[in-house]
């Protein structure tokens, strides 16, 4: 497992070129290009099950979902970082993406550590250090647990 | 309870809510724009089965990439087409009507005390008329399609008293790009921002240029309260009075944060590569080359902007080896400007007219930006790549502040040329 570390206020250019927004859009399409302007070696070597770890405002800018379904595509378990930009937020909710706000953690981390992450108690261990972050208002976790916004309406609209 | 809150309450079928509470929400409209093809796509089954939630509901805009500019962008709209004709969407405005935000507004979709949500970050424009507007990602977007329902999370709110009038050459622009710099490009994460004090002076054009930029501080939404202001304009394009009921903050309302800004002490502002909050004063960048300007788009694309940006470049010329796009908002401001006697003025001058859009603010064509090259544009945001090349650099300013550049091929204080 690897950890991809980077700095606060990566934007949704950073993470996948507005250039693209209408010419890629199922996973295939863009996972190459994935933080195609911020670290070229990321959509090359990123393996399923690595994390990245960030600063304050992951995912400021666009309204652009690309990131979120790219990054859930190529198997990253958690983005944990200092604070997220509220749409980047709720795409990830809407995608089933684990994003984990916890500063501490972030600034604990040093080169070499180990990260594990229990999601259900809303725990992540770094080295020796754990640290806790707050679970999601139920209504959300309902949307997360039927696997992503699609299919809890469309679970929704066969009830009905 | 503050705006959002008040807002909220409202459209949550709530009498109180407080911040970090979730409502259920069915907002007035959903915007989307050219992402309606992927976002419909992503529910074609539904839509067959369970049609969509009600034809009036979703607006669609074609603006991000008009005309097309490739076979895979013209198949993009014409599939969007498709889809609105055989579901008999009544909001359409096809290319050439306007960037979606400004159509909002134009077209009295966006109204005081609404909901608005869209699938396009700068939907928090519509807070210029006193809305509540949020931008969403493209699944919440084919999800609301079918359902007309969402959640929002009530946000916790700041406010920020606008003290002072505004001294010449500076303009709206300059006093978001001041507040950015000061608070941070996270500075207003997950709130509702409330602007109040001295916003007379402040046109709806004035109101557009700072709500818009709102996102770019993190907020959810920004609010101008409605005035008489707000009401001659609705009046002007020919909205009724009794379809809308404007929604205020309480008096006792509680804020996380109250910051008060003095404007007559502002000075035109630079954002400097590559983020929104590395914002300068323009004396202490002035005199750095650029290669193109570009006026317009949804942050300054009114006919108020292009007006200052004919002021200024009346009889003179646009330097030899700087290139002006304009890119006006919509139809409608173009119709005016041609009427006025603007275009004609930014034509002599040497300027490129772009057809109303959103063209070169997001890289996708025309006005795209070579490796080295540096743009001084009137868009919201100067984001590494953002123009479609990541070894160039972009920096934001007023339209003032990037007319006056283009003449002297370097970035230059408005104010030299501009004497009251």
């Amino acid at each position: 497992m690897r950890i991809w570390k980077y700095g606060d206020n990566i934007n949704t250019d950073m993470l996948f070129p507005g250039k693209y927004t209408y010419t890629c859009s199922t996973p295939e399409e863009i996972k190459p290009h994935l933080l195609e302007d911020l670290d070229p070696l990321f959509a090359k070597n990123v393996k399923e099950g690595d994390i990245i770890l960030a600063g304050r405002n992951f995912g400021c800018g666009s309204s652009r979902e690309q990131p979120v379904v790219g990054l859930k595509a190529v198997g990253i378990k958690a983005v944990i970082a200092k604070s997220f930009a509220r749409i980047f937020y709720r795409a990830a909710i809407n995608q089933g993406l684990l994003l984990i706000e916890c500063p501490e953690a972030v600034d604990a981390y040093s080169e070499g550590d180990k990260i594990e992450i229990n999601a259900e108690k809303g725990i992540i261990k770094i080295g020796d250090k754990r640290f806790s972050f707050p679970s999601l208002p139920p209504e959300i976790l309902a949307i997360r647990d039927a696997g992503g916004l699609l299919s809890y309406t469309k679970l929704k609209l066969r009830k009905k | 309870m503050t705006f959002a809150e008040k807002i909220l309450a409202k459209y949550g079928g709530e009498r109180q809510v407080t911040p970090g509470q979730i409502v259920t929400v069915s907002p007035d409209h959903l915007l989307t724009h050219d992402n309606t093809a992927a976002i419909v796509q992503k529910i074609q089954e539904e839509l067959e089965k369970y049609g969509i939630y009600n034809k009036t509901f979703p607006v669609v805009v074609l603006d991000h990439v008009i005309p097309a500019a490739s076979e895979k962008t013209a198949r993009n709209h014409k599939i969007i087409r498709d889809f609105v004709k055989k579901h008999g969407i009544k909001n359409f405005f096809d290319i050439g009507i306007g960037i979606c935000h400004q159509v909002m507004i134009e077209k009295g979709l966006a109204l005081p005390g609404k909901l608005l949500l869209g699938s396009d970050s700068h939907t928090c424009s519509y807070g210029a008329v006193g809305a509540f507007s949020s931008g969403i990602d493209r699944t919440e977007a084919a999800a609301l399609m079918l359902t007309g329902e969402t959640w929002l999370k009530v946000p916790s709110s700041i406010k920020i008293t606008l003290k002072g009038k505004l001294k010449s050459g500076v303009m709206a622009k300059d006093v978001i790009l001041h507040i950015i710099g000061d608070i941070s490009a996270s500075g207003a994460t997950y709130c509702s921002v409330e602007f109040t004090g001295n916003i007379k002076q402040f046109s709806v054009d004035d109101r557009f240029t700072i709500a818009n930029m709102g996102v770019e501080m993190g907020a959810k939404n920004a609010y101008f309260p409605p005035d008489e202001i707000t009401t001659s304009y609705l009046d002007q394009i020919g909205i009724a009075r009794s379809s809308y009921t404007p929604v205020f903050p309480d008096r006792d309302a509680s804020y996380d944060m109250e910051l008060e800004y003095d404007l007559s002490n502002m000075v035109p502002m630079i954002a400097c590569p590559h983020s929104v909050d590395n914002v300068r004063k323009v004396d202490e960048v002035a005199g750095i080359e650029i290669n193109q300007c570009l006026i317009g788009t949804c942050t300054n694309g009114r006919v108020s902007d292009l007006q200052i940006t004919a002021r200024i470049l009346k009889g003179k010329k646009v330097h030899p080896d700087v290139r002006l796009l304009i890119l006006p908002a919509s139809k409608k401001v173009y119709e005016e400007a041609l009427r006025n006697g603007i275009i004609e003025i930014l034509v002599k001058a040497g300027a490129v007219i772009l057809p109303p859009g959103c063209g070169p603010c997001l890289g996708a064509h025309q006005g795209v930006l070579a490796p080295g090259e540096r743009c001084l544009s009137t868009a919201n945001r100067n984001f590494k790549g953002r123009m479609g090349c990541k070894e160039a650099e972009i920096y934001l300013s007023s339209p003032a502040t990037a007319a006056v550049s283009a003449i002297y091929g370097v970035i230059t204080d408005p104010r030299e040329v501009i004497k009251t």
